[in-house]
């Protein structure tokens, strides 16, 4: 591979090679172009840094652990496996660290009121808190299928303050929760800040969010160093959106020695049709502000996505993946529901630590990666939230009544 | 000269204001669109817009919403949608008819093949309203070449720089978005419009469209006034919903619409008429 200078992208416009830009109707268009200003702005400001850096220790918690998991790494008889605790957060997922970011934005640009959207709910919970920290009106869209599958979620963002809107439209899914809060934004587009939960949307939610989000990849870039003097081998996470994935592996993208692999979510296997996999099985389009990998008909219409797990239950990808894969930078690659729920229980049993359904993804895929790799190798998981809010699904599909 | 730019061209020499209706194509049925495009024609329109059916109509409210769902019930595709435009061009050549959509279904069909298609079946212009300026170089190369006019919108948030590019490549009118909002939104401010509309002409010698929030008669002859064109979406479209499955029906209630917009538009310009609101 040529050398590629990582920080010229995206270019000025948003673009990652062909993916990316800004696909939305026009009245948006100036208030992308405010937000674009006041986050070039801002994301170099050494005060705006070191306000965002305070709130990240002292509210979010950071610098998290990388953990050593050493019982599972030894009973897959491979690379030394090492866990990245995003799941240690305050809201316990990786979420916080990009809302905590867009709202110290939306109070630089003086707006009262936040609206955003959620799949699982752990992006609308960490956006639910940081709005009542700061005293923000607060909506959340949340398909009802999934208000149905993350009611304590739902309850969560409730006692903070916010208002969830159940959305009827199209499959009831993170999707539509998308598509309405673009209509409320486009809407009230005057006094409203979109904290988009992903890096996906239009310029610059992909970069901006992916920004918020790289603290995790330079947190465990000197955390492994320091604790075994060199690289990782492999860094491993699920990808929906693909948030948790781009913070882990963009500080990583110019160490050429470091392989990563994103997995998405296989449903009920790629080949039925019923999985959430567009990097594995779509096609370029352009749906939500970018273009992308999208799951799609013949006739470009979104097709129903499957998964267990409702954060990553989404028919397209963050732009600088659907780069990232047809360069060959990021491997990817999914794995089902079933293997998922063989990864969840597999973590809770060996380490002690029960991750979301959206983690187990990554953990599922490391079940097979690790023994093929030498002890002598290693491989961070990001580890991106924890699994709290998946009991009642895992209980459900277990055939227990709780 | 284009089917655009003459249509245009009679309208002013006439002193009225174009009348233009949005239907869902497929909507309430496939086989109901073609009738009910000339049913809108014989009714009064000037140009039709014709919606192409998409699964995330971001742009639109609950009604729009609605038409897409009911229309992909039969799958009605972009091809369908082409079709039923060549369909029309057998025996009405002169109205002309833009499609409005969003970009991925014509992404997916491939732009050589849709202007190739589009060119064929006697399309007017494409409106995408997910598809600014700046990422149309490549498509409004293709689609001048094919005879099609790319419309772009300017919504109330347009700064006075992005009005000069987005007037720089449109081509046919400009359809402005009368409010902040989705399709089928409430409460349109006519005294704002007029201003607006006067500051846009500084920027474009094209026909202004307005569209967004336009209900009634009442609102319709407010709007020709001070516009060049009336584009009427969810006021008609909504009549599809109470005539599901009743293709006939929807045709002969959009054509009322249509009718008594008609006319209160042409009374608003005739010569007895107050010049301004």
């Amino acid at each position: 591979m040529n050398k590629i200078d990582w920080a010229a992208f995206p270019d000025a416009r948003g673009h990652f090679g062909p993916y990316g830009g800004r696909f939305v109707s026009e009245t948006l268009m100036g208030a992308l172009d405010e937000l674009q200003q006041v986050y070039e702005r801002y994301i170099g400001d050494p005060e705006f840094m070191a306000e965002l850096d305070h709130d990240l220790k002292q509210f979010v918690g950071r610098p998290n652990p990388l953990y050593h998991a050493e019982r599972l790494s030894r009973e897959l008889g491979g690379a030394q496996i090492y866990l990245k605790r995003e799941d240690l957060n305050h809201t316990g997922a990786h979420k916080v660290n990009n809302t905590i970011g867009q709202a110290l934005l939306a109070k630089k640009l003086g707006k009262k009121r936040i609206i955003a959207e959620t799949g699982a709910g752990q992006h609308g919970v960490a956006t639910a808190t940081v709005a009542a920290r700061l005293g923000l009106e607060c909506v959340i869209y949340m398909g009802e299928e999934d208000t149905r599958r993350q009611s304590q979620n739902v309850y969560r963002m409730r006692l903070l303050g916010a208002e969830v809107v159940g959305v009827k439209s199209g499959t009831r899914t993170l999707k539509d929760a998308l598509n309405e809060a673009m209509r409320d934004w486009v809407t009230n587009v005057d006094d409203t800040f979109y904290i988009i939960g992903t890096v996906a949307g239009p310029h610059p939610y992909p970069a901006m969010v992916r920004d918020f989000q790289a603290v995790i990849g330079r947190e465990a870039r000197e955390q492994h160093l320091a604790m075994t003097g060199k690289l990782p081998d492999t860094l491993v996470a699920c990808v929906g959106g693909g948030s948790n994935a781009i913070g882990l592996f963009h500080p990583f993208l110019g160490d050429e020695s470091v392989a990563m692999i994103g997995v998405e979510a296989g449903g009920d296997g790629v080949e039925t049709g019923r999985h959430s996999a567009p990097l594995c099985a779509g096609q370029p389009g352009v749906l939500h502000g970018n273009r992308t990998y999208l799951m799609e008909d013949e006739n470009g219409q979104i097709i129903g996505t499957h998964s267990v797990s409702a954060g990553l239950d989404y028919p397209g990808v963050g732009p600088e993946h659907a780069w990232l894969k047809d360069i060959g930078r990021v491997d990817y690659v999914s794995v089902t529901d079933d293997q998922a729920l063989a990864g969840f229980h597999r973590l809770t049993r060996t380490e002690g630590i029960i991750p979301a359904l959206e983690t187990s993804h990554a953990i599922a895929h490391v079940l097979d990666l690790a023994p093929e790799m030498r002890p002598d190798q290693s491989i961070i998981i990001n580890l991106s939230g924890r699994g709290d809010k998946d009991l009642n699904t895992v209980a459900e599909r277990e055939g227990i009544t709780l | 000269m284009s089917r655009i730019e003459q249509r245009f061209a009679e309208l002013r020499e006439q002193n009225r204001a174009a009348l233009i209706p949005y239907v869902t194509a497929g909507d309430p049925e496939p086989g109901a669109t073609v009738p009910l495009m000339h049913a809108l024609v014989e009714a009064g329109a000037d140009l039709i817009e014709l919606g192409v059916p998409f699964s995330d109509p971001m742009a639109d409210g609950p009604v729009i919403q609605k038409a897409c769902e009911r229309a992909l019930r039969f799958g009605t595709g972009l091809r369908d949608v082409l079709a039923m435009v060549a369909e029309f061009r057998k025996s009405d050549t002169t109205t002309p008819v833009v499609l409005m959509g969003y970009l991925n279904p014509v992404e997916r069909m491939g732009y050589d093949a849709f202007a190739e298609t589009a060119q064929a079946a006697g399309l007017d212009g494409l409106l995408t309203v997910d598809l600014p300026p700046e990422e149309s170089e490549d498509v409004v190369g293709l689609l001048e070449q094919s005879g099609i006019d790319p419309i772009f919108l300017i919504a109330p948030t347009t700064s006075e720089t992005r009005i000069d590019h987005v007037a720089r490549a449109a081509r046919g009118f400009v359809y402005y978005v009368s409010l902040k909002g989705v399709t089928g939104s409430q409460s349109l401010d006519v005294s704002a419009l007029s201003a607006r509309l006067d500051g846009l002409r500084r920027h474009t010698g094209l026909p202004l469209g307005v569209g967004f929030g336009i209900r009634d008669a009442e609102t319709a002859a407010q709007v020709a006034r001070v516009a060049d064109a009336v584009v009427v979406g969810s006021a008609i479209v909504r009549l599809a919903e109470e005539h599901d499955g009743d293709g006939d029906g929807f045709a002969r209630a959009a054509a009322a619409v249509v009718r008594e917009m008609r006319s209160a538009m042409d009374a608003a310009r005739s010569p007895g008429a107050p010049a301004t609101v």
